[in-house]
Formats: structure tokens, sequence, C-alpha cells
């Protein structure tokens, strides 16, 4: 077989980012939690949240170090392999993934330090402010990211000269027309994933019984904010998709595995898309539902995947299934969170220990969820990458050849499987430790060294048997 | 006008990061090249211990750095990392490795030994492709329409292998005058030791690559030999420092050793410049050829001339902070 280094690219940065965005996912989530619980501790001054606050500023200290280490091989990725289309965006996804990288830094070199390691030696009021300008950053990062994804997905702003991109309008471009949707539809995936990790973890310790007052409050607190985010999440991800209709009407035609433009068209709920045959295989849907869904009538008329000849049709099973995983997904945070206030009549939610397993287990869905989300807006606009502009044969870098990228891929895979399994494992740890006094250490703690904010030992018996 | 002023001044910008990240991530780089010759655990400790509070903020540049790159002179980045796609990875990999372990073998006890282990060959290979890529960028790339159109090997070659070679023993002259700066005792005499050793091996490098570089390179060669210039003020300079560090460890001074080997660092850079100015992308691109378009260099601009202060200032606190000598056992 002739090893394509397009496909070997795009499955390399898929593979790449997608082990990328689990961290910062959930650290723009947990940043806020922190803020949260250390204003409810100004204001109350219930030591109760100052715990729970300083264990979760212990995980997130290690899985925002984990996504630095993970992103760092993101920066050289679009020059590696993808040579074309930054010489060809570079006016404008320059300065845009730049602005990133500075105010990372400036976050790290001005609030990162007070909110890690800032505790009794700064006024109470200086630390909920460094939590807070932590949240505000983790946002703004955010931002640049998804203001330069958007722009791809739904190029404006610029004109095309010569091969290059001129930005002509820096607002019309940073604010595309997906991007208010893409924004809000993540930044409401960053919460429900902190909130089911942090219900999950409460809900183990509820189980073993550990520290029952401090997390019978963050579980509680979770569940309401749960309650309202997982069912409005339903409704953003609805607008983003009515969004995408709009502009990326090819994508929607995936997502629901629709070949011909018609109206009453089925949601489906099984499908194997054959894309060589151009129809599905093993259908079963609900007439009409997906018609509805998408025009509000059960007539409207939904365009199909054949309105474009084959070969500008994305990977079609791969959307449709990733979009299943996600909607899945949603769908039972939704129920989890309905349950959960059905089981809060006689405290049942913090004792209930088949509801508390529940819970643990619910903490990978948002993960699930989040990359399910992402496969679909990326895989579903092939193959263009700059969306009708610019495709990903024309974007790659011209020197590859298949065996660099394959040999690349597999060290890439090779470094990850390291970093992850012992960040991973580490983190198990971390959370096993809980809420105890911190350990004697003698390290030195450093904002741009976050996992300096974690003590615990790598080892099981914790045994401090090396320093005599 | 306005132009080639703010290209200008995206130039003097990225060529500080370099520089700031080659003298800075260069020393705590030595440090873990040197790590496994280094007397006893204890000096490890002492060691990692005396570059721990600053590592991960040296490695700031090499981001800024590689961002800024894409934003100001896009034709460095989009033809120079496809140019080195395997020396790229295999420098990415070193790094990551190198940091993981530099933070697991804090909290790690018994399997100590497996992370000094990947501190040290990450270090080694982030090093020696670093100086691989200084070589490339003296050799040149083949280009075509803004294009890399080379080999995928071309970036190894005996003259950038030897350039890799020079690079590791020019981070272990820093890591090892560093070491001599925050150490005491064994360790500060171990480094004292092997000091002189490696000034000889990199003043040996250096001298070869500034006589190969001539050869291979027509443009160097005028640059340099076609007219007497004030440029030669640069290799006279960074001879100074070599001879200052040689007296400076003879007479055991503490400080000089690292300030004079920083000289040597930075003199031999800017020489390095003279040779190649003003072709970013050598032989054919310049730095007004590889600029992106005006707007965008000052819209990126507006940031950073905020942020760098910042950074710096940051930087300066933090070496302020953990001045003086470092223990093992932590600060003090």
């Amino acid at each position: 077989m002739e090893l394509d280094p397009v496909l070997l690219s795009r499955i390399q940065f898929a593979f790449v980012v997608s082990f990328h965005a689990i961290f910062p996912v959930f650290t723009i989530g947990l940043a806020s939690y922190v803020a949260l619980l250390h204003g409810l501790f100004y204001k109350t001054g219930n030591p109760a949240w100052e715990r729970l606050a300083s264990f979760w500023i212990k995980v997130f200290a290690v899985v925002f170090g984990m996504g630095v280490v993970s992103g760092i091989v993101m920066a050289f990725q679009f020059g590696t392999n993808w040579s074309n289309f930054s010489q060809a965006a570079s006016n404008f996804i320059g300065p845009m993934l730049s602005y990133e990288v500075v105010t990372a830094f400036f976050l790290e070199a001005g609030f990162l330090g007070v909110l890690l390691f800032g505790r009794g030696k700064v006024p109470e009021g200086v630390h909920l402010f460094a939590a807070i300008m932590v949240a505000v950053g983790t946002f703004i990062s955010a931002f640049w990211i998804l203001s330069t994804n958007s722009w791809m997905q739904t190029p404006a702003g610029v004109e095309l000269v010569d091969g290059r991109f001129h930005v002509t309008s820096w607002a019309e471009a940073m604010f595309s027309a997906s991007f208010p949707y893409r924004f809000t539809h993540m930044a409401l995936a960053s919460f429900l994933t902190g909130g089911f990790v942090v219900a999950g973890v409460s809900a183990w310790y509820l189980l073993i019984g550990r520290d029952v007052e401090a997390n019978r409050k963050a579980l509680s607190m979770c569940m309401w904010l749960l309650l309202v985010l997982a069912p409005l999440q339903a409704f953003v991800g609805d607008a983003h998709g009515l969004n995408t209709l709009e502009h990326q009407p090819t994508k929607v035609a995936a997502m629901e595995a629709n070949w011909e433009t018609r109206s009453n068209v089925p949601l489906l709920l099984f499908a194997w898309p054959d894309k060589e045959a151009q129809e599905n295989r093993f259908e079963i849907g609900v007439p009409s539902l997906a018609s509805l869904i998408l025009t509000h009538d059960t007539d409207g008329v939904v365009p199909g995947l054949k309105e474009v000849a084959p070969e500008e049709q994305p990977p079609v099973w791969l959307v449709f299934w990733s979009f299943r995983a996600m909607v899945g997904m949603g769908v039972l945070m939704i129920l989890v969170a309905l349950v959960g206030l059905w089981y809060r009549r006689g405290g049942r939610l913090y004792t209930n220990r088949c509801f508390l397993q529940v819970l643990r287990l619910m903490s990978v869905t948002p993960f699930i969820a989040v990359l399910g989300g992402w496969f679909v807006t990326e895989a579903g606009r092939a193959p263009w990458l700059v969306y009708g502009i610019m495709n990903q044969a024309e974007a790659v870098t011209p020197s590859l050849s298949g065996w660099m990228v394959l040999a690349t891929l597999i060290g890439y895979f090779a470094v990850y499987v390291v970093v992850f399994l012992t960040g991973g494992y580490y983190l198990t740890r971390v959370v096993r430790e809980g809420m105890l006094a911190e350990a004697p250490h003698d390290e030195v703690e450093r904002p741009t060294r976050p996992l300096s904010a974690a003590h615990t030992s790598l080892e099981a018996d914790g045994g401090r048997t090396f320093r005599s | 006008m306005e132009l080639i002023n703010l290209t200008m001044l995206w130039a003097v910008i990225i060529g500080f990061g370099v520089i700031m990240y080659v003298i800075m991530d260069g020393f705590d780089l030595g440090v873990g090249i040197l790590f496994p010759f280094a007397p006893d655990e204890e000096s490890r400790d002492v060691m990692m211990n005396s570059v721990a509070p600053v590592w991960d903020g040296n490695e700031t540049w090499l981001i800024l750095g590689g961002a800024g790159l894409l934003a100001a002179f896009p034709l460095v980045y989009t033809i120079i990392l496809p140019a080195l796609y395997l020396g790229v990875f295999l420098m990415l990999a070193g790094l990551i490795f190198r940091g993981i372990a530099f933070e697991f073998r804090f909290k790690a006890n018994r399997n100590r030994h497996w992370w000094n282990r990947a501190f040290y060959l990450g270090s080694m290979l982030a090093t020696f492709c670093q100086g691989v890529v200084v070589g490339a960028y003296i050799q040149g790339f083949h280009v075509e329409n803004n294009v890399y159109a080379g080999g995928p090997f071309d970036w190894l070659s005996p003259f950038t292998v030897f350039t890799g070679l020079v690079m590791v023993a020019g981070y272990a002259l820093l890591g090892a005058t560093w070491t001599i700066l925050k150490s005491e005792g064994r360790t500060q005499e171990w480094a004292y030791r092997i000091t002189p050793k490696l000034l000889i091996a990199v003043l040996v490098g250096f001298g070869v690559i500034s006589l190969w570089t001539p050869f291979i390179d027509e443009y160097v060669r005028e640059r340099w030999f076609g007219h007497l210039t004030l440029f030669w003020v640069l290799p006279v300079l960074a001879l100074l420092c070599a001879w200052q560090i040689w007296r400076a460890v003879a007479n055991r001074s503490e400080g000089q050793p690292f300030v004079a080997t920083l000289g040597l660092f930075i003199f031999t850079y800017l020489g390095l410049i003279a040779s190649k100015w003003p072709y970013l992308v050598p032989p054919d691109i310049t730095i007004w050829d590889a600029a992106s378009a005006p707007e965008s260099q000052l819209f990126l601009m507006l940031g950073v001339l905020f942020v760098i202060p910042v950074v710096l200032g940051y930087t300066a606190w933090s070496y302020w902070v953990f001045r003086g000598k470092v223990r093992g056992g932590g600060y003090h």
C-alpha cells in the first residue's frame, strides 16, 4: 500500500490534538470551579470550601502541566506537516496563535504562581483575585484557538492575493460566522467536563467515607450546576448545528448520513454509511425527525451529501458515528443530572451507592463527548482545510513522503503514551492522597512548573527512603 | 520606511529571543548533559535544584520564538521546519522526555535512577539536534518557489553532525560554569576540574567550524575575507572571553567563569549573524522576503511589546529570589 502523506498527516494531527485537547478542556472548567470555591470561602469563611479549593488546585496544577507538555508539539506541527497552509494563512493564524502563547505566558508570570503557592502568603482577597484571573485567562487562551479554528471553518475578513491570505478586517476574521456558537458550545463543554469530574471524584470519596462533609457540599453544588448546564448544552448544540447547516451543509448531511436532498428526513439511530455505494446499509431511524430538528418542520428540506461530488464529501461514517457518540453522552449527562435531582429527596444523593458508582463512571463521559464533537467538526469539513478555499492536499508540506510522517507518528505515539501513562498514574495518586495534610517536601515551587504544586510521591508506598 | 522599521524590529526581537533561549536553556540542558558524570547523587540533587526554579521559564523563549516566527517571518517557519522534519521530531521528543523526567524525579524515590537516565538522554538529544539545526542553517536550504525542495536527510551531513557535537560541548561548558556559580565543596571542585577540558573542546570546535564555513559558503568567505571589516572585533572578543574563563577557573573565581561563557556564546552568535546577514533562510531568502504582511506584524507587535517586559521582569525576579548557593536538601 502506498503511504499517503496527506492521510498520515491528518491522522498525526488528529492524534496529537485529541491527546492535547483533553487537558485544556478540563483545566478551563476546573479553573472556574477553583475560582468559585475561593469565592465561596471568601464570602462564607467555611473552611470546607478552602479544603476543597486547595485539593482541586493540586489536580489543576498537574493537568495544566500535562497540557503544556502535550501542547509543545502543536506549536511546531503547523510548520512541519502543513507548511503550505501555514505559509498561505500566516498573516492571520500567525498573530492569533502567538497571542495564545502570549496570553499563557502572561498568566503564568502574573497569576498562576499566586494561585498555586500563595495560600497563607497573600491576603485571601488577592488569592481570590488570582484565581479569577487564571479562570479568565484560560478563556482568553481558548478564545484565540477557537477563533482561529472558526475562521478555518467559516473564513471571513481576508482576501487571497498571490496565494496568500491578507487580513482586510481583523474583527470580521476573528469573529467569523461560526465563532460565537463554537465558543459557547466549548465553554459549556469545559464546565460540564469539570463538573462531572468533580462529581465523580466526590462520589468516590463519599463511597469510601472520606472527608464526607466537604465532599457532600461539592457534590451537591456540582449536581445543581449540571442540572442547568447539561440541558443548556443541548440547546446551544442545536443552535450550533443550525449555524453549521447554514454555512457547511455537507457537514450536517454527513452527521445525519443523509445522501439525497429531500424532505421528511429520518433521524437515524443506526446505519452503516457506505461512501462507495453512496447510500446507507442497515438503516434504522425515526421518520421525519431530522427534518424536524434541523428545519423545525417535518416537511423541511435537508441538503444531502450528493450535492457535492464524492471526492468533496467528508468521511461519512466517522462524522456520523462521532456525532452519535457526542449526542449519546450528552443525553446520558442530562439523565444523570435529572436522576440526581430526584435522589436529593431524603439525602439519597449522598448515600445511594449505586448512584455514586454511576457518577464515578460518568467522569469519563465528557471527554468522550468533547473528542466526538471535535471529530465531527474537523473530519466533517474534509476535504477542506480552509473551508471552500484550500483543501488538505494543497495544504500539506510538499517535501513530505509517507514514511517520514509514519515514522514521526509512531514516535509521537510512543512519547505520548509514556507521558500519558505516567501523568495519569500520578494524577490517580494525587486523588487517592486526597485532602490529607501536605507532606513535607523540599521541592522548589514555581508557577512555570505547575507540577511542583503537588507533592504526592510517585511510588505506591510513598516512602521517602531516598533521602537520609 | 515604516515597513522596514517594523520588520527590523521583529528581526531584533526574534534574534534576542533566540540568544536568550540558547544561553538560558543552554545551561540547564548542559546540567542535564553533565548529569551522569557528577561525582555522586548528592551533587546531582544540587545541580537539579539549581536549575529547578528557572528551567521551564527558559523554554518559554523557544515557544515564543516558534510562534513569533510564524507570525513575523512565516517563510522561516514554513521552510526550515519541513527541511528539518525528522530532526525537529527528535528535538521535541528529547525536550519532552527531559521535562517529564525533571518533574517526576522530584516525586520518585526508588525509581529515581530511571528518571536520571531520561533526563540525561533527553538533554543530550535535544542539544545535539539544536547544534544540527545551526549546522543546517549555515549549510543553507534548497528552496524552490518559497517551498523547501530538498531531501529528508539534507540536514544530516558530516558538517551538521560536527556542529551538533560542538553544541553538546558548548552547553556542557555553560552547565559546568553554572554549577561552579551555584554549588560548593565537592560538586564545585568537580565543576572546576571539567571546565578547562570543555573549554578546549569548545574552542577547537568553534575553530574548525570557522575554518570550515568559508570553504563551503562563498558568501561567508567574501564577508570575512573580502576586505578587512569591523566584524573581526567579534571573534577577538569571543577569544578574550575564552581567555577570561581559563584565568577565572585558575583563580577559583565563582561567578566570572559563567559570565565569561555567556560572553563567548553571545559574541559567537553575533559573529554567525554577521556571516549571514541579511539572509534569514540561506542562501536566498532575506528578512524582507520572509516577512509577513505589515498589518500582521503590527497586530502582534502590540501584544509582544507589552508582554516581553513582563516576562523579562518576572525572569529577573526569579533569578534574584533564587540567587546564591544551592544545597542538596533544597534552599536554606
